[in-house]
């Protein structure tokens, strides 16, 4: 599926790590999506309400990632972090595009935007995460949940 | 193959979305009916009984092929929906803009 890596720098801090490295290939986001939530939450007796939110926020934020922030070009990769702490994940994907201004972007439920057929899977994720940061550049998206 | 289809005795083309409707497969399903309505179908049941999800470009394809129907005299409706796929509708709102019943079947009669 891609290239897996995984530490345990952050046995200290009771946390671990793994990161996932994947082209951007519509075909494989299923795969990518099963892992990190099986990786993520399995272990932890999570709920179904859990796992959905996980699957939702990453096969939005991978889909993001491939067709706007790659433009779908399969030779650039997306970088998938996992921070596994006791009580929440938190998840970071990263692209190689230029990135873009989240701000920007109207909510989907305004009326007037109610029946445009882009732009709900920023709004889905700030909705289902209970916490979500950018960097400055935009092409990086950290977004944290509960792990139970 | 994610969608099966057939066309009840009263003209209803029934949709079923098996597995996923995702950025992967939205293309098929948006030209599935616009085949549909070009043959002279216009009353439309997407049944997502065996749906396990659906992303936002899904729910973006769902609005286009809305539009579509509307605008060729037509109708169409959800049902089917699980708890964490209607959740999806109504955080986005779209649970207003389509008729949503609870199963197939009750779907149906309603048309």
């Amino acid at each position: 599926m891609g290239d897996a890596e995984g530490a345990s720098a952050g046995e200290r801090s009771g946390s671990e790590r793994f990161r996932l490295i994947v082209a951007s290939d519509l075909t494989r986001i299923g795969d990518v999506v099963e892992t990190v939530t099986c990786c993520s939450l399995a272990r932890q007796g999570a709920s179904r309400q859990s796992f959905f939110r996980l699957r939702t926020i990453l096969a939005e934020a991978v889909t993001n990632a491939m067709v706007y922030g790659n433009r779908g070009e399969t030779s650039r990769l997306v970088t998938i972090e996992v921070e596994l702490h006791p009580d929440r994940v938190v998840v970071s994907v990263s692209d190689e595009g230029n990135g873009f201004n989240p701000a920007l972007f109207p909510a989907p439920t305004d009326a007037d935007r109610l029946e445009a057929t882009r732009g709900r899977g920023l709004f889905l994720i700030r909705r289902l995460a209970d916490h979500v940061t950018f960097n400055d550049r935009g092409n990086t998206i950290w977004m944290t949940l509960p792990r139970s | 193959m994610a969608f099966k289809t057939n066309r009840t005795d009263a003209g209803i083309t029934v949709v079923k979305v098996e597995g996923q409707l995702v950025v992967g497969n939205r293309q098929e399903l948006k030209e599935l009916v616009q085949d549909a309505v070009e043959r002279g179908d216009r009353k439309f049941l997407f049944d997502f009984t065996p749906t396990a999800y659906i992303d936002s470009s899904g729910l973006g394809a769902l609005v286009s092929i809305s539009k579509r129907v509307r605008e060729a005299g037509g109708d169409l409706r959800l049902a089917g929906l699980n708890d964490d796929l209607r959740s999806l509708f109504e955080l986005t709102k779209l649970d207003t803009l389509f008729p949503i019943a609870g199963s197939a079947a009750e779907a149906l009669t309603g048309f």
